[in-house]
């Protein structure tokens, strides 16, 4: 019983840590571009679940089908918060650069208030839908599937920002800008792919979590929240960083939901952020 | 030859660092405390002195904001967090054992500086967004744990019982918002008078070197990372003032109230829209935006929560790219340009 116990949140966890992963590896990209803390994060991930929820209310679309067109809107969204603000505000003061983006969140969330209410929607009926069984072990098919879409797209990603010329461009800018710009990378535009990148992962995290999730603004607190501890614990600006935060701390939530107390969840994984800020505070991999 | 030097020395000192403030000002900050003294009287609307109170009391947590962000350049985004403390604090010790919230106040700042320094010490040492996002995520933690638990009220939180004999032993007024007017002018101005005490200590100079040049800081021997703990301990001290003012006025604190996420929000708006840094930007900012969500909140109605934090949000935006240094700065670059054509 007990070990049953046990691998069922071992593999929830595993399930839901490549989400936040992929959550994580966004900001984490932003931060090693630019240096600034994307705090509207939780919020486009948010923007992206209820992206999913209205293609599918209105048009009929899967979030499984509908995935591109989502991924392809947040990208769109990134590259004008790049140049509609981030781009005002690169050289300012940091407490300028911090309320900028956290500012931003407040519209968005509210916004979404708004005009959306702040009702819990879902979707039903989705493509991937029901659980399967593995000897007495129940994995959810729409998160065994949300898994699988999350780290293929961090393969992706991966294998771009390692393997193709823009990806390297993309790390030499983050390395040292005006090096960067001195050889011939227009950094400016590198911002922006990144802004695009780094939402682009958002959304497939959001779409894939909107077929099992509630859908409402506030629902992306708490992912952002555990983003922070992601990209602290894998070392900001890491991507592979992001990947083992990541899936550290879905185990850690789901454990500890399991084990010691589900309401206290979120705060166990919170208190790793004070252990690894006391005594590891550049991260796992992580270069600051 | 060697006397040179020394000389200039010397002249330096006896230069005032902080040149007096004209006469006209000095005129009008008496003028504006005595408007402020007797602003009661010449409005007697129960509803004018609820908004000047509210205007009071957020200038209190604008200024919290103000000496952690604006002074040493750290970013809370959780401050609710000591407002909540504060708060709790007072209400706690008065209705479990009786105890005035006089005292309580003191508990609640001690406690709020107590936990400043534990968030602050290790986040302290490591660059800003370290410390930003440990104050949003401890904000946040300790909502969770006071809706939680039961023995400080849980998610109902605490009810004061209402008491009608000894007013200013329970600190609570039913008649008249009077005391109340008077209770946050007095708080305000005690907040504002220790910020310009602070700006003009030695401990004020070396936040400002902190702020604008930490290397050369460090360089002269200055501890960065205590220098800005101590900061962070008074800006939660102040903030614990203002929360346990709050409950003694409306009687009536939950989690979801005092620990909101809305009222860190506020306190950073405030200053930043006033300006942050600045001796009165914080009360300029909650002169500015207390009166319009009070009198927007009677023409709209009870539903403009999500309305004004929209609002909020994009005012936050816009101030941090078009004029980071907030309004006040505005009037004083101005005066200071006429300053130069006198001349």
């Amino acid at each position: 019983m007990s070990t049953d116990l046990l691998i069922q949140a071992i593999v929830s966890g595993l399930l839901m840590g490549l989400i936040y992963a992929l959550v994580a590896v966004g900001l984490s990209l932003i931060f090693g571009l630019m240096e600034i803390v994307n705090f509207a994060h939780g919020e486009f991930l948010m923007l992206s679940m209820f992206f999913s929820f209205w293609f599918w209310a209105l048009l009929g679309l899967d979030p499984l089908v509908s995935l591109p067109l989502v991924v392809a809107a947040l990208a769109v969204i990134g590259v004008a918060v790049h140049y509609g603000i981030i781009r005002h505000i690169l050289h300012a003061p940091m407490l300028a650069q911090i309320c900028a983006t956290f500012g931003l969140a407040l519209a968005i969330r509210s916004g979404a208030q708004l005009f959306w209410t702040p009702d819990f929607r879902s979707i039903t009926n989705p493509l991937s839908e029901g659980r399967i069984e593995i000897s007495g072990i129940f994995i959810g098919q729409p998160q065994l599937i949300a898994g699988l879409v999350c780290l293929a797209a961090f393969i992706v990603l991966w294998l771009f920002v390692s393997r193709t010329e823009t990806g390297l461009a993309l790390q030499a800018t983050a390395q040292d800008r005006d090096a960067a710009a001195i050889v011939g990378i227009p950094t400016d535009r590198m911002f922006a792919l990144g802004w695009a990148i780094g939402l682009g992962c958002v959304a497939v995290a959001g779409a894939m979590l909107s077929s099992f999730l509630f859908v409402f603004p506030d629902v992306g607190v708490n992912f952002a929240l555990l983003a922070f501890v992601a990209v602290a614990l894998g070392g900001f600006g890491s991507i592979m960083g992001s990947l083992y935060a990541g899936i550290a701390i879905g185990l850690v939530e789901s454990l500890g939901g399991v084990f010691i107390s589900p309401s206290y969840k979120s705060l166990i994984v919170f208190s790793l952020y004070f252990a690894v800020v006391l005594f590891r505070p550049k991260g796992i991999l992580g270069r600051y | 030859m060697a006397r040179a030097p020394d000389a200039a020395l010397e002249q330096a000192r006896a230069d005032p660092v902080w040149p007096a403030a004209p006469r006209a000002f000095k005129i009008m900050g008496l003028a504006l405390v005595a408007a402020l003294a007797v602003f009661p009287f010449v409005f007697t609307g129960t509803f004018s002195h609820h908004v000047m109170i509210m205007i009071f009391l957020h200038a209190i947590m604008a200024q919290s904001w103000n000496v952690i962000a604006g002074m040493s350049g750290q970013i809370s985004l959780g401050q609710a967090l000591f407002f909540g403390l504060g708060a709790y604090a007072s209400a706690f010790l008065y209705v479990k054992w009786g105890i005035t919230p006089w005292l309580g106040l003191l508990v609640g700042m001690a406690i709020s500086a107590l936990v400043a320094a534990a968030i602050g010490i290790p986040t302290l040492r490591l660059r800003g967004h370290y410390f930003a996002i440990a104050t949003l995520i401890i904000g946040i933690s300790f909502q969770i744990v006071f809706q939680r638990w039961e023995w400080i009220g849980a998610a109902s939180g605490i009810f004061m019982p209402i008491e009608r004999e000894t007013p200013w032993f329970s600190l609570q007024f039913h008649a008249t918002k009077l005391p109340y007017y008077y209770l946050s002018f007095g708080l305000c101005a005690i907040a504002f008078f220790t910020v310009w005490l602070l700006q003009r200590s030695r401990l004020g100079m070396r936040l400002l070197a902190v702020r604008d040049e930490p290397e050369a800081a460090q360089s002269l021997g200055i501890d960065i990372a205590w220098h800005k703990v101590i900061a962070f301990m008074i800006s939660g001290a102040m903030m614990a003032a203002a929360g346990t003012f709050f409950a003694q006025y409306v009687l009536v604190i939950d989690p979801d109230r005092v620990f909101s996420f809305e009222i860190s929000v506020l306190a950073l708006l405030m200053a930043v829209l006033g300006g942050a840094g600045t001796l009165w930007g914080p009360a300029l900012g909650a002169a500015i935006l207390i009166p319009l969500s009070e009198y927007s909140r009677i023409w709209f109605g009870g539903t403009g929560g999500a309305v004004d934090l929209l609002i909020y949000g994009v005012l936050i935006l816009l101030i941090c790219i078009y004029q980071p240094r907030g309004l006040l700065v505005l009037v004083t670059e101005r005066l200071r340009r006429r300053g130069q054509r006198n001349e």
